[in-house]
C-alpha cells in the first residue's frame, strides 16, 4: 500500500488509558506506529520491530502484547494501557517506584515495556518465584542491567 | 577524607523517573512539522564495483523529496580516528561489504522512502571478496582499499624487554592459539539521527550518540560548512556500549538532507541494519606463547594478533594498540614481544566495544594462565596472585599507576565463589573459575580530550551544571551531579543538569574508554570549588574569618566543626550580591590529565590514562553433560573503582557488564557465510535473557586515587574483559575440557565431552 497505489484508510477509534481516540489511518499500521506518531506516546518503543525485544509492550484488556505486531485496527474497543497511562491520579505505580529506587532503570530504553510485563505478571501472580520473575520478562530484552535489579524491583513487591 | 553527604550514595538516576514513566525522549521521540523520512539503500553484495546508480526511478515515487548516491554529497573521507579514516557518507566507485551504504532518500512518509528504495537501480560489477583475515593478508588477495595493498590497515609491533633472551631463562613454555567471534553491542535503542536546520542555516542534529563533539567535528568537514554552522544535540540515548562512539550515514545524510530541503529529516536504522552495519567486535586470531620461572613468575610473553576489521576501519589503531599495552596489566611483565594486525575483509565493520581490543586478549591470556597453573601444580588464584601488579611498580610501558586494588579483587571474588571449598572439589559437572583484568579511567587521544564544566549558583540557591559529558544510560548525569553537590553542600535534587549539547555545553571527548566519571567529574568538581571559593569570599568578608576556615554542608556554609558559625546558603548568595560582587556566580573548570600527557601510545610509550582500574570475576558454572549447555549460576564480579560516587549505579554497570561478558562466552556470535549475516536479530544471536542470568555478587574495592574525583576510577567498561574467561576457567574446573574458541556453545561442549570419552 504504498507510493501510488491505492491507500486503504479507515476512521479508527482505540482507547488508550481511558482516552478516546478517533483518526483516520491506513489499515496495515501497527498499534507501536500509531501509539509513536499519531498520538504521540513516544514512550512505547521500537527496539526491533519484529517482536524479539519486547520494549513495545503494552498492555491490551490487562494483557501484554506487542504492539509492534498488533494492527491497530484490530485492537478497536479494547482498554489499551501504554507506560504513559500506568499512574493512578498522578501517583505512580508501584513498579515504577521501585524500578527507581533499586536501580533497575539505566538507559532507559527497555523500561516501559519490562514494567508493563511485570504487571501485567504480577496482577496474575502477585507471589512469583526468583525464577518465574526471570520466565516472565524473559521476552523482554535489557542490555544495561544484566537483569538483576530489575528482578530485585519486581519481587520486592511480591507478598513474600 | 571527610565525611561525605552525596558522594558515595546510593541515589537514583536523576532521570529515572522520566524513564520510569515514559516520557524521556530519545532521538526517535522526536518530530518536526514537515519531517521527512530517510531510508538508506544497502549493499546486496560483499565486494563490487558500482558501475551505474541510477536514482530516478525513486525520484519519481509520490512523497519522495530527494534520493543521493555517493557522488551526489561532499566526498570527504569521515573516521572516528583522524589518522585512519577511510569511510564516506555513501559509497563512492564500490561497496565492501554486505549492508555498505549505496544511496539515501527521504520522502514524506517512510512507506514511500522504502517504496523509492527498491525502485532504486544499481548496476554492480562483483568483485572477488575476501572474508578470512589471514587469507586476506596473504599475496594476491582481493584489495579491499586501493590504498591498502595487504589489507593490513594498521599493525603494531612492540617489544618490552627481551623476550627472547626470557624465553631462554623460562623453566616451562606455553604456546596456545585462541579465536574470538564477532559480538554485537546490541544497544536497545537503534542508531538515530534527526537534522533541523533553521533559518540562518545552521544545522541541528539530534542524535544517538557517545560523541556528541566528535560528530560535530565530522559533520562539519564532512559536509564542508563551518563547524560554528553545526550543533549536535544528545537527547537520551539507548545505551551505546561504544557503538554510538562512532559516525554514520545517517548522520551525515540526515544533515546533507536537511540542508538541501529545508525540512526536518529523520533516519533510524532497523535492527538489522545494527546488526549488519554500524560496528561490532573484532574478532580475534590470537597466538600466545609465555615463558614462565619455575617459582610461578610470568617471565615473558608473546603475541601475534589478527584482528578481523572488516570492511573499514573504524577505531582500528587504537584498538590494536590497547590490546597490546594491555597485556601488561593486572600482571607484571617485564617481557613482551607483541605483533598486531588489524585487516580488511569483506564484512560487517569492527569498532570500539567495552573493553575496546583487550577482552579477546585478555581471554587468551586468563584461558592459558589457568592451564599454565595446572600444568605447574600452582593454583590459579595463586598464580595471579603472584604476579598482580602492585601500586607505584614501574611499568614497561611506563604507565603510571597510582592505585591498585587488583589483589584484593582476586582474593574478594575467590571468596565470594567459595574457592578453597569448591575448585577441584565439585562433583563432574559443576565448576568454579576465575580471571582478572585492569581498564584505564579514560583514554588520551589524539584531540578532545579535555573535559570542560560550568557551575552556576543560581539567586534562589539551586545550581545549574553544564557539562559535555554524554550520558548514554550508564548515569554520568547523576554521578557529576553527585560530585558537584558533595562540593557545594547542597542535596542532589538542587542540581539542574544540561548536557551533552554542544551550542551550549563545554566541550568533552564523549563517552569512551571509561573516561566520564574521573574526566568530566572532575572538571565539574573545580567549576564547583571556583563557584564555592567566590561565595566563601564574601561570607568571609561578612563573618570576619579566613575563607580557608569556611565549609559548605547541608545548604549551609559555616566555619569548619562550628554549624552553629555561619549561615544558610541563601543568605550567603544575598551577602554576595548585596556586596555588589558581579553576578552571576559562575565557577569554570576543564580537565585535562597531567604530566607528560597526551600520549597516544601509537607512536611512543607513556601514562596512556589518569589512573587505572582493576578487576577479577569469578563465576560457577553447571554444565549439563546430556544437553551441552551451560547454566552460570553466579558470578562475583569484584572491582577496584578508586571509590564509587554512586555504588548503586557502579553494581548496575558491573551486573550489565558481567551479563554481556557471559553473553560472549556462551551464546553471542554473528555468524556470517560469505559476508552476509545470518542472524540480524535478537531471536538468532543469542542475547542473554533474565532466564540466562546468573546470580550477582558485586564487591567494590575502594583504593581512592589521587587523580579521580573523591578517588574514583572506572567501572563497567573493565568488567567485560574477564567474565568470559573466568567462566571457561569454570568450565574447565567442571568437565576437564579447555576451549579456545569463543562462544562455547553446546555443540562444542557435546563435541568435547564425546572426543574426551573416546580418549
Amino acid at each position: 500500500m504504498r507510493g501510488k497505489e491505492v491507500v486503504v484508510k479507515r476512521i479508527i477509534t482505540l482507547n488508550v488509558n481511558g482516552e478516546e481516540f478517533e483518526f483516520l489511518t491506513e489499515v496495515h499500521r501497527t498499534l507501536l506506529e500509531v501509539l509513536r506518531e499519531d498520538l504521540g506516546l513516544t514512550g512505547t518503543k521500537r527496539g526491533c520491530d519484529l517482536g524479539t525485544c519486547g520494549a513495545c509492550t503494552v498492555l491490551i484488556e490487562g494483557k501484554p502484547y506487542l504492539s509492534c505486531l498488533t494492527l491497530a485496527a484490530d485492537v478497536q474497543g479494547k482498554k489499551i494501557v501504554t507506560i504513559e497511562g500506568l499512574a493512578q491520579d498522578g501517583e505512580p505505580h508501584p513498579l515504577q517506584k521501585a524500578f527507581v529506587q533499586k536501580g533497575a532503570i539505566q538507559c532507559g530504553f527497555c523500561t516501559p515495556g519490562m514494567i508493563l510485563m511485570a504487571k501485567a505478571f504480577l496482577d496474575e501472580n502477585p507471589n512469583p518465584s526468583e525464577e518465574e520473575v526471570k520466565q516472565a520478562i524473559s521476552g523482554n530484552i535489557c542490555r544495561c542491567t544484566g537483569y538483576t535489579k530489575i528482578v530485585e524491583a519486581i519481587l520486592s513487591l511480591t507478598h513474600k | 577524607m571527610n565525611k561525605l553527604d552525596v558522594v558515595g550514595k546510593r541515589e537514583p538516576m536523576l532521570d529515572a523517573w522520566e524513564k520510569a514513566t515514559g516520557r524521556a525522549r530519545f532521538t526517535d521521540d522526536l518530530a518536526f512539522p514537515g519531517m521527512l523520512y530517510g531510508k538508506i539503500l544497502r549493499s546486496p553484495l560483499a565486494h563490487a564495483k558500482i558501475l551505474h546508480l541510477d536514482l530516478t526511478g525513486a525520484e519519481k515515487v509520490t512523497g519522495v523529496k530527494g534520493a543521493i548516491g555517493g557522488e551526489d554529497i561532499p566526498k570527504k573521507k569521515y573516521g572516528i580516528v583522524p589518522m585512519a579514516k577511510d569511510e564516506y557518507a555513501l559509497a563512492i566507485g564500490k561497496v565492501r561489504y554486505v549492508g555498505d551504504e549505496v544511496a539515501a532518500v527521504v520522502a514524506t512518509s517512510l512507506d514511500a522512502a522504502e517504496e523509492a528504495l527498491s525502485k532504486i537501480q544499481v548496476d554492480y560489477e562483483e568483485l572477488p571478496a575476501v572474508f578470512d583475515p589471514v587469507e586476506a593478508m596473504q599475496p594476491g588477495a582481493p584489495v579491499i582499499h586501493e590504498e591498502v595493498h595487504n589489507n593490513v590497515s594498521a599493525s603494531i609491533r612492540k617489544e618490552f624487554g627481551n623476550v627472547e633472551k626470557a624465553f631462554g631463562e623460562s623453566d616451562f613454555l606455553f604456546e596456545d592459539t585462541f579465536e574470538t567471534q564477532a559480538v554485537n553491542h546490541c544497544p536497545l535503542e537503534p542508531q538515530a539521527a534527526l537534522a533541523v536546520v533553521d533559518p540562518s542555516g545552521k544545522v541541528t542534529l539530534y542524535a544517538s550518540t557517545q560523541i556528541p563533539f566528535f560528530l560535530r567535528r565530522n559533520l562539519a568537514t564532512t559536509l564542508d560548512i563551518p563547524e560554528s554552522k553545526v550543533r549536535v544535540i544528545k537527547p537520551k540515548v539507548g545505551g551505546g556500549f561504544g557503538q554510538k562512539i562512532d559516525l554514520y550515514a545517517k548522520d551525515f545524510c540526515a544533515a546533507f538532507f536537511a540542508m538541501k530541503t529545508k525540512k526536518p529529516v529523520k533516519f533510524v536504522y532497523e535492527r538489522e541494519e545494527v546488526f549488519t552495519s554500524t560496528r561490532q567486535r573484532h574478532p580475534m586470531h590470537i597466538q600466545l606463547k609465555t615463558g614462565m620461572r619455575k617459582d610461578g613468575t610470568i617471565l615473558a610473553q608473546q603475541f601475534k594478533v589478527i584482528a578481523d576489521g572488516g570492511a573499514y576501519n573504524s577505531t582500528a589503531p587504537l584498538m590494536i594498540t590497547l590490546a597490546c599495552y594491555f597485556i601488561m596489566l593486572p600482571y607484571r611483565l617485564e617481557n613482551l614481544l607483541f605483533e598486531g594486525y588489524h585487516v580488511y575483509t569483506n564484512k560487517p565493520v569492527g569498532g570500539a566495544m567495552r573493553g575496546h581490543g583487550i577482552p579477546q586478549v585478555r581471554f587468551a591470556v586468563e584461558a592459558q594462565l589457568d592451564h599454565v597453573a595446572e600444568k605447574m601444580g600452582i593454583d590459579p588464584l595463586d598464580l595471579r596472585l603472584k604476579n598482580a601488579f602492585q601500586a607505584g611498580a614501574p611499568h614497561p610501558a611506563k604507565l603510571r599507576v597510582q592505585t591498585c586494588g587488583f589483589s584484593d579483587t582476586l582474593k574478594t571474588a575467590a571468596k565470594g565463589i567459595g574457592w578453597e571449598e569448591k575448585r577441584g572439589k565439585l562433583p563432574f559437572g559443576r565448576g568454579v573459575g576465575l580471571a582478572g583484568a585492569s581498564f584505564p579511567s579514560g583514554v588520551s587521544n589524539m584531540s578532545h580530550i579535555s573535559s570542560g564544566a560550568m557551575v552556576k549558583i543560581e539567586r534562589d540557591g539551586s545550581i545549574t551544571l553544564l557539562t559535555g559529558a554524554a550520558d548514554i544510560g550508564q548515569g554520568a548525569e547523576t554521578v557529576i551531579s553527585q560530585i558537584v553537590a558533595e562540593e557545594l553542600g547542597v542535596p542532589l535534587e538542587d542540581i539542574r543538569i544540561t548536557a551533552a549539547d554542544t551550542e551550549i555545553t563545554p566541550l568533552d571527548p564523549g563517552t569512551f574508554g571509561s573516561g566520564v566519571t574521573l574526566r568530566a567529574g572532575n572538571a565539574a568538581k573545580i567549576a564547583s570549588q571556583e563557584a564555592r571559593e567566590k561565595l566563601f569570599e564574601a561570607v568571609a568578608e561578612k563573618m570576619e574569618v579566613n575563607v580557608k576556615e569556611l565549609e559548605a554542608r547541608n545548604r549551609r556554609i559555616y566555619v569548619k566543626g562550628s554549624p552553629e558559625r555561619g549561615m544558610s546558603f541563601k543568605e550567603a548568595i544575598k551577602f554576595y550580591q548585596y556586596s555588589d560582587r558581579p553576578m552571576p556566580i559562575i565557577g569554570r573548570g576543564s580537565y585535562q590529565p597531567p604530566a607528560k600527557e597526551p600520549t597516544t601510545l601509537l607512536k611512543e610509550d607513556g601514562n596512556f590514562s589518569p589512573a587505572y582500574s582493576f578487576m577479577t570475576q569469578a563465576a560457577e558454572v553447571e554444565v549439563d553433560t546430556k544437553t551441552g549447555k551451560v547454566k552460570v549460576l553466579k558470578m562475583v564480579a569484584s572491582h577496584d573503582c578508586g571509590k564509587a560516587i554512586n555504588p548503586m549505579l557502579v553494581e548496575g554497570q558491573l551486573e550489565g557488564s558481567v551479563v554481556g561478558g557471559m553473553g560472549q562466552a556462551l551464546y553471542e556470535e554473528v555468524i556470517t557465510e560469505k559476508g552476509r549475516v545470518l542472524n540480524p536479530s535478537f531471536l538468532d544471536y543469542g542475547i542473554p535473557t533474565a532466564m540466562e542470568a546468573p546470580s550477582i555478587t558485586s564487591v567494590e574495592v575502594e583504593t581512592n586515587d589521587p587523580e579521580g574525583p573523591f578517588g574514583a576510577k572506572e567501572s563497567g567498561e573493565g568488567t567485560q574483559l574477564a567474565p568470559a574467561p573466568a567462566i571457561i576457567n569454570a568450565i574447565y574446573d567442571a568437565i576437564g575440557v579447555r576451549f579456545k574458541t569463543l562462544p562455547v556453545t553446546p555443540e562444542k561442549i557435546l563435541q568435547a565431552l564425546d572426543e574426551k570419552k573416546k580418549e
